[in-house]
């Protein structure tokens, strides 16, 4: 039961897992998250973004980056391992433009760092459905890039790759071609996935042009089906769960100054966490 | 014994954890009775022919009959009695508000002119089940042979595990689905481990599986599989929906979103279900609360404020607008929070939240209110009086002022009527609800309600679905 059936290192902290998880497969669409833990007894529940999903395999395959104990300890394990809990698929799908009726039209998609991921299938979707797509990447440097092939495969000359030192693409943040984009006209949508601050300043550059934007919210999450609303944000004055309202909402009405002030909440539990963890790795202990 | 020599036996205390060691450890509090304390116990009703209490049960118990053997020493066949109605009776022996529904009834409390000297019905139930548990001399459970049908039951709390239990018993193939990776439902992510032991609902679960039950747990029908998937493409021939209340109220009021501000299903489903409370060893983080205040009156709310104080809180306040007599909690968990050191501010309501410039709570802004009119319900409506603003410092607000039903399987399952406040609307007799051969109870049905209500309608949609998949 969700054994572990690849994994790979794609940089420092970021790994990539293959997971058996046959009913999450066939259930699954774009813009959809697991809740996963690496123990039932005393671990805790995270929420992880679903890069890819095959149905006739029986399984998906996440990107994820240590940032806590958790993260830290699955990336310890490996092929063959199981997984005692993955919970999914979870959240609204993504509306893919030019399915349900709206016309296809020109869609850009900024995804940052580990935020390719999620856009991954969002991306695959918008082009089966019609759409012109436009991907932005942006990492701090070339080695943070994940799924440029994949992306490259669906937005071919589209693709813009942004790095903090320029040693890929372009230097600079992606909010530069993405003003540009919107400048030139013709941007019918815009969907950003990545760090908070990366979707804030999205939405910032969009709102002048009036383009839509939609941001996918990584907030902290417990249960992930709405009994708990540990993941509530403020989305247009009102108080939203992202686990099962979300996890998109419109971006230019989203609170990121709260968003970001609540994903803080724990942060000294959870470094002091973090840190055990790496300890105990160190001195050959597999937390 | 004659009615006057059973009114002067005195009635039976529980053994009880000292209060100011227990509101700092998780064990349960209530030791339970000994075999003679509850023999004793038993042996003070009356027996009435009237049987005033079965009425005051809401799944009406056969209670003097349990009671009569339970006084002969009899504990296995006053067992035997209460399973003739109930499952859960190491459950519901500690979580029922007694003093609202068998014992409020009781002719002896009455003839001693004092409710708290009824006969402790509920104690008595407690005792007999554990005993059996203990000893492992539960009466065996019998199972129709096979009938080839498959049910399915959604969720894993107390209306689900007893429909699953009598679909199983009537020969049917039945598989649970529990969204959480622990089943349970509210009594492992709610009632916290020292009201009731989770091994007591691991026993019950285990029960499940030993009537050949299957538990997918880890599977959230709605998203994992819709419901009408599990008719029309896995074969399910009938479905039982027991999703519960599972979607926490909010005040909307100012500061709310604040960090250190939790509802009650986060703040207690951290400490429970995720075992925050074994800071170095569960993974789930720990909030450090050392000012806490529990918006709220009902059981939820004594819940978390006992929490707080058991997770190192050194002062907790219980604010609730209207008073003592009129706070629907269960009388003994009020006891034993007042015991523990929860300061109960009665009379009074949270205004707004206040935080500091890191979005954390510093304080609570209060209004005192009184009693005006009764409102519809007959109950004298809370009015906020102007101008008696007052704060409180505080770090931690935990909102405890109810839940609705989780709205995810109606969300996603089309046809499914539900009713203004997202509750299923089902047929009375059979729990059928607008889906032929869908069946829901619990919660989801009555809004937040108790374990022996969810318990009830779990039984009368068993019987529903035997009978609807009989034809």
């Amino acid at each position: 039961m969700n054994k572990i059936i690849a994994k790979s290192q794609l940089s420092d902290n970021v790994f990539r897992m293959e997971i058996e998880a046959p009913l999450i497969a066939r259930e699954r669409k774009a813009g959809q998250f697991i809740i996963l833990m690496v123990d039932e007894e005393l671990g805790e529940r995270i929420p992880l973004t679903i890069g890819d999903a095959d149905a006739e395999r029986g399984t998906i395959t996440i990107i994820f980056q240590t940032v806590g104990a958790t993260t830290t300890k699955l990336s310890r394990m490996n092929v063959g391992d199981s997984l005692p809990a993955v919970l999914g698929p979870l959240g609204r799908p993504t509306m893919i433009r030019g399915e349900d009726g709206e016309n296809p039209g020109h869609v850009v998609c900024v995804g940052g760092g580990i935020g390719v991921a999620p856009m991954h299938p969002i991306a695959q979707a918008l082009k089966a459905a019609g759409n012109k797509v436009t991907i932005i990447m942006g990492a701090r440097n070339k080695c943070l890039f994940v799924m440029e092939d994949e992306m490259r495969a669906i937005a071919g000359e589209n693709l813009i790759l942004m790095t903090d030192d320029g040693s890929s693409g372009r230097k600079g943040l992606v909010t530069e071609p993405l003003k540009e984009l919107c400048e030139a006209g013709a941007v019918d949508e815009v969907i950003a996935i990545g760090p908070p601050i990366m979707m804030k300043f999205c939405a910032l550059t969009t709102k002048p042009y009036g383009v839509k934007t939609i941001a996918s919210l990584n907030t902290i999450m417990i249960d992930g089906t709405g009994m708990c609303g540990g993941c509530r944000v403020s989305v247009g004055g009102k108080t939203k769960f992202v686990c099962v309202d979300g996890p998109e909402f419109d971006a230019h009405e989203v609170d990121w100054d709260l968003m970001m002030k609540r994903m803080g909440a724990f942060k000294p539990q959870e470094a002091a966490a973090k840190d055990h963890v790496c300890r105990a790795g160190i001195f050959g202990n597999q937390a | 014994m004659t009615a006057k020599e059973k009114m002067a036996v005195p009635p039976q205390a529980m053994p009880e954890q000292d209060p100011a060691v227990r509101a700092r450890n998780m064990n349960e509090v209530a030791l339970g009775y000994t075999a003679e304390m509850a023999k004793c116990e038993a042996s003070r009703c009356l027996q009435c022919p009237t049987k005033p209490c079965m009425q005051g049960c809401p799944v009406a118990i056969n209670i003097p009959g349990f009671l009569a053997k339970a006084a002969e020493g009899d504990f296995e066949g006053a067992l035997k009695v209460i399973r003739e109605t109930s499952l859960l009776p190491a459950v519901c022996g500690r979580v029922c508000p007694q003093e609202k529904q068998c014992q409020k009834f009781c002719t002896m409390g009455k003839l001693l002119k004092d409710a708290d000297k009824s006969v402790a019905i509920g104690r008595v139930e407690r005792f007999c089940a554990d005993l059996a548990r203990e000893t492992g001399t539960e009466p065996p459970v019998e199972r129709a042979p096979a009938t080839g049908r498959k049910v399915a039951v959604i969720g894993s709390g107390p209306a689900s595990i007893t429909c699953a239990a009598d679909c199983a018993k009537a020969g049917h193939s039945v598989t649970v689905f529990e969204a959480f990776h622990k089943c349970g439902g509210v009594l492992v992510y709610g009632i916290p481990e020292f009201r009731l032991p989770k091994a007591i609902v691991r026993h019950e679960i285990d029960g499940l599986k030993n009537l050949g039950v299957e538990i997918d747990s880890n599977f959230v029908v709605g998203r994992t599989r819709k419901l009408r998937d599990l008719i029309e493409k896995d074969g399910f021939d009938a479905v039982f929906v027991g999703t519960g209340a599972g979607l926490p109220k909010f005040m909307d009021i100012e500061g709310e979103n604040l960090n250190g501000v939790f509802s009650a299903n986060e703040y207690l489903t951290r400490a429970n279900l995720m075992k925050a409370y074994e800071e170095g060893k569960a993974d789930t983080p720990f909030w450090h609360g050392k000012k806490v205040a529990v918006l709220g009156g009902g059981n939820v709310a004594m819940d978390a404020s006992r929490m707080a104080l058991r997770l190192g809180a050194e002062k907790v306040y219980l604010i609730y607008r209207r008073s003592l007599e009129e706070m629907p909690a269960r009388k003994e968990e009020v006891h034993h929070a007042k015991e523990e050191g929860v300061e109960f501010h009665m009379l009074e309501n949270a205004k707004r939240i206040l935080g500091d410039d890191k979005g954390f709570v510093s304080g609570i802004e209060c209004l005192k209110y009184e009693l005006g009119e009764p409102d519809a319900s007959g109950r004298r409506s809370p009015v906020a009086i102007p101008g008696s603003e007052f704060q409180i410092d505080v770090d931690t607000v935990v909102v405890a002022v109810g839940n609705a039903s989780n709205p995810l399987i109606p969300a996603t399952t089309e046809g499914l009527e539900v009713n203004r406040r997202g509750n299923i609307v089902v047929d009375p007799e059979t729990n059928m609800t607008s889906i032929p051969g869908v069946f829901a109870g619990g919660d989801i049905v009555l809004g937040a309600a108790t374990v022996i209500l969810a318990m009830g309608e779990g039984r009368k949609a068993a019987a529903g679905i035997n009978a609807y998949l009989a034809k």
